[in-house]
């Protein structure tokens, strides 16, 4: 037993010790943080199915060393650890683990797709390592309650719903909507939250669902029974392939709905062009990003900032890659939190500082849209804006609409 | 006279020779389950993971082996056994609240039943034509998974989160601890269990369907009955590997279960060894270890060579097959024959110079 003097005296002892040193009392840095750098890790999947998805991790690991350039934050030098999953599961856990207890890191940062995330949540919770801005749209990473160490960042599916769902609510309240999704939870995602969004008049609204499966050849079908339900307004809810065939039939059949197309298919290229572009004339959808293929934004300061990062950093990539300005606007995001970190580089500060942005704009995010996190909201960006196509590009209409 | 006696006396010291390999190996076996047994004291959580992931493969490449190595037939569908293994163990721990241990040996058993029916037509193909039929069952897989009639079993996509389980019984194991032991503890009478099967009547069977299905079907062996039967068992084995490695990641998904998975299987047997028990153990060292090497030594190459792990496996591959064409077992093997046969002549000679 400790007597109740030898505990004061120890207290005594070590308050005086604190003051005698200067330092505040507060946790300890997380590991991983030295005095000249602080060290974090992230799986991406440079091999396997989803390697395309690599160039994201490329783009952050450019802008890091942009800013190492730079003189780091604080002195203090960012070291991210850029692993390769192949979008395994079971090697996410696997690299997860290395880098948390092996590699000692500080915390997680980015790690993309939304199964690998699925399956280190729960560990990274129970360990209290911060899970940053995983690189997924689906609307579970917004759960501060059950896991109040992970967040997103992207704009989910649900929030993409809310929007269609707000603006039809104000321009054309009558409207008879018929959905087509694609049979996952990434198709559900835009159902639910197209429902939510309308509330009580979802069941009068809402005329006919229609699903498909990846495996599926065609959707004809589906399209000709959404037409003949009187549907008037399409909420096209598909992956590029089946978002042009879901246009081209459309069109072909005579049905002219108010036409919703989800920003996973945004492409021109890969979706309005093999659609047909005069067939895709008057579609609608919502963006977050800057299109860097859009001439629009030719001598917008923000593109030109990013231009002239991609040049210097990574002079051999491919401009027309969304990815790029993606990877560097959630750089950014993480260089503001570990700033405003200060010199308290705990685990819990770094999340607490994550779940405390305001109004932050990002050179490649639409002028308007803000970064905003808070203990109650993991979900970074919450706004889009609506824009229609016009027979050769994007153009944005009505205000940013907040999700 | 000399040279007579010389090969009189040869015969009997090779028989020596042979008896101390075995007692070589012997010695070697136990020392390595000795270190299999302490090694998850000294290590980190996270390399007891590993070692536990090495003890999975090592099973499911087992299997794989006595289809492949010991019967001649190849498959590049073992992930799906393995998916189906683990889907097993994750359905009946999340929606009937089966504990987890009881459901391995249901895994093993849906898979030794799915395997003997997959086989009883399959096996029809031969060679490279059931390699295709295989194939096909490992892209057919994660899709079936994601169906939709079979999402409220499968949970999709999304895939089924499972707890990762406690050491029972109040053992001062932590999980990964404890995991790496229950994985060890099957590992090892199946390991015997096969090795006692390529040994036996059927192994023999088994060999012979694969050296010469003509000589063996007019010996009497049933090749159609056999070559399912080891379709069964060996499905049987990856799928036992499947219910574990469900266990100890805790999580399982259709994009955990890629066509990758199969061909890594395959992989692994073949750089351990086609056709010995031990070859599985390497392989599974090998699939579990040497893409995180090419990770890395693709990273020393800058931030620009991020593109190249599977590049860097390329090579290590070709490097491993140039140097040791008949696996990791096969090089052993060969160096042990040349050990012997070094100490024959370094014993003869020694005999004659007198």
């Amino acid at each position: 037993m400790i007597s109740r003097r030898r505990l004061l005296q120890t207290t005594a002892a070590s308050a005086a010790l604190w003051a005698a040193r200067g330092l505040p009392a507060r946790a300890a840095n997380a590991p991983g943080v030295t005095d000249k750098e602080i060290k974090f890790g992230q799986t991406m999947p440079y091999s396997g199915p989803a390697s395309s998805y690599g160039a994201i991790g490329k783009a952050e690991l450019a802008y890091f060393k942009k800013i190492n350039d730079e003189g780091g934050i604080n002195g203090r030098m960012l070291n991210l650890l850029s692993l390769d999953d192949g979008y395994s599961p079971p090697k996410t856990v696997e690299q997860i683990r290395r880098l948390v207890e092996q590699d000692q890191v500080a915390f997680i940062f980015q790690s993309l797709g939304t199964p690998p995330n699925s399956a280190i949540q729960k560990y990274l919770n129970d360990r209290k390592v911060p899970h940053l801005f995983v690189a997924t749209g689906a609307t579970k990473w917004n759960d501060p309650k059950h896991f109040p160490w992970t967040i997103g960042w992207q704009p989910n599916y649900q929030t993409e719903g809310h929007i269609y769902a707000k603006y039809l609510l104000i321009n054309k309240p009558d409207a008879k909507i018929g959905i087509l999704y694609q049979n996952d939870d990434y198709g559900k995602d835009y159902v639910v939250g197209l429902k939510d969004g309308l509330g009580d008049k979802a069941k009068t609204m809402i005329v006919k669902e229609e699903s498909y499966e990846t495996s599926d050849p065609t959707i004809d079908s589906q399209i000709v029974s959404l037409q003949a339900s009187g549907a008037d307004t399409f909420l096209n809810a598909t992956t590029p392939k089946f978002a042009a065939q879901a246009i081209r039939k459309a069109y072909d059949i005579g049905w002219k709905p108010l036409h919703f197309l989800n920003n996973v298919s945004i492409s021109v290229s890969s979706v309005l062009t093999p659609a047909g572009l005069e067939k895709s004339v008057g579609v609608i959808t919502a963006d977050y990003r800057k299109d860097p293929t859009d001439p629009r934004w030719k001598d917008d300061p923000g593109y030109k900032q990013w231009l002239e990062f991609m040049k210097k950093y990574m002079p051999d990539a491919d401009l027309g890659d969304n990815d790029y300005p993606y990877g560097m606007m959630v750089a950014m995001t993480m260089v503001q939190v570990l700033k405003q970190c200060g010199s308290d580089l705990s685990r819990e500060n770094i999340m607490k500082e994550a779940a405390n942005l305001h109004d932050l704009e990002m050179p490649m995010l639409l002028p308007g849209i803000k970064v905003n996190t808070g203990p109650d909201n993991f979900a970074p960006i919450k706004q889009m804006q609506l824009q229609r196509f016009n027979g050769k590009s994007w153009e944005l209409f009505g205000d940013v609409i907040m999700g | 006279m000399g040279a007579l006696s010389e090969t009189e006396t040869a015969a009997p010291k090779r028989e020596v020779a042979r008896l101390s390999v075995s007692t070589w190996r012997r010695i070697g076996l136990g020392l390595a389950l000795a270190l299999a047994l302490v090694v998850p004291f000294w290590a980190s959580g996270y390399h007891t993971f590993q070692l536990t992931l090495v003890t999975v493969y090592a099973i499911a490449l087992m299997g794989l082996n006595l289809l492949t190595g010991y019967n001649g037939q190849i498959s590049l569908g073992h992930g799906a056994f393995y998916a189906i293994g683990a889907y097993v163990t994750a359905v009946l721990v999340h929606k009937a609240g089966v504990p987890y241990w009881a459901t391995v040996p249901v895994a093993g058993l849906v898979c030794l039943g799915t395997g003997f029916l997959f086989g009883l037509p399959a096996l029809r193909l031969e060679g490279l034509y059931l390699a295709l039929a295989t194939f096909a069952l490992a892209l057919v897989t994660p899709q079936i998974l994601k169906f939709k009639n079979f999402g409220s079993w499968t949970g999709g996509v999304q895939g089924i989160l499972m707890d990762k389980p406690d050491a029972p019984w109040g053992l001062p194991l932590d999980s990964d601890q404890w995991l790496y032991f229950l994985c060890l503890a099957l590992a090892l009478p199946l390991f015997w269990a096969a090795r006692n099967m390529v040994a036996s009547r059927s192994g023999r069977a088994m060999v012979a369907i694969r050296d010469h299905p003509i000589a063996a079907a007019s010996m009497g062996v049933n090749t159609a009955l056999t070559k399912s039967l080891t379709f069964g068992v060996s499905a049987f084995y990856t799928g036992i590997a499947g219910s574990l490695g469900g266990i100890v990641v805790g999580f399982v998904a259709p994009d955990s279960f890629s066509i990758l998975l199969s061909l890594s299987f395959l992989v692994g047997v073949v750089v351990g060894g086609l056709a010995s028990i031990w070859g599985a153990l390497f392989g599974a060292l090998f699939i579990v270890f040497v893409p995180n090497y090419a990770d890395q030594i693709s990273d020393l190459l800058g931030e620009r060579a991020k593109a190249l792990p599977w590049a860097i496996y390329g090579l290590l591959l070709i490097a491993f097959m140039y140097l040791m064409p008949t696996g990791v077992v096969g090089l052993l093997r060969a160096v042990a024959a040349r050990l012997v046969a070094a100490a024959d002549t370094a014993r003869s000679s020694r005999r004659v110079e007198p």
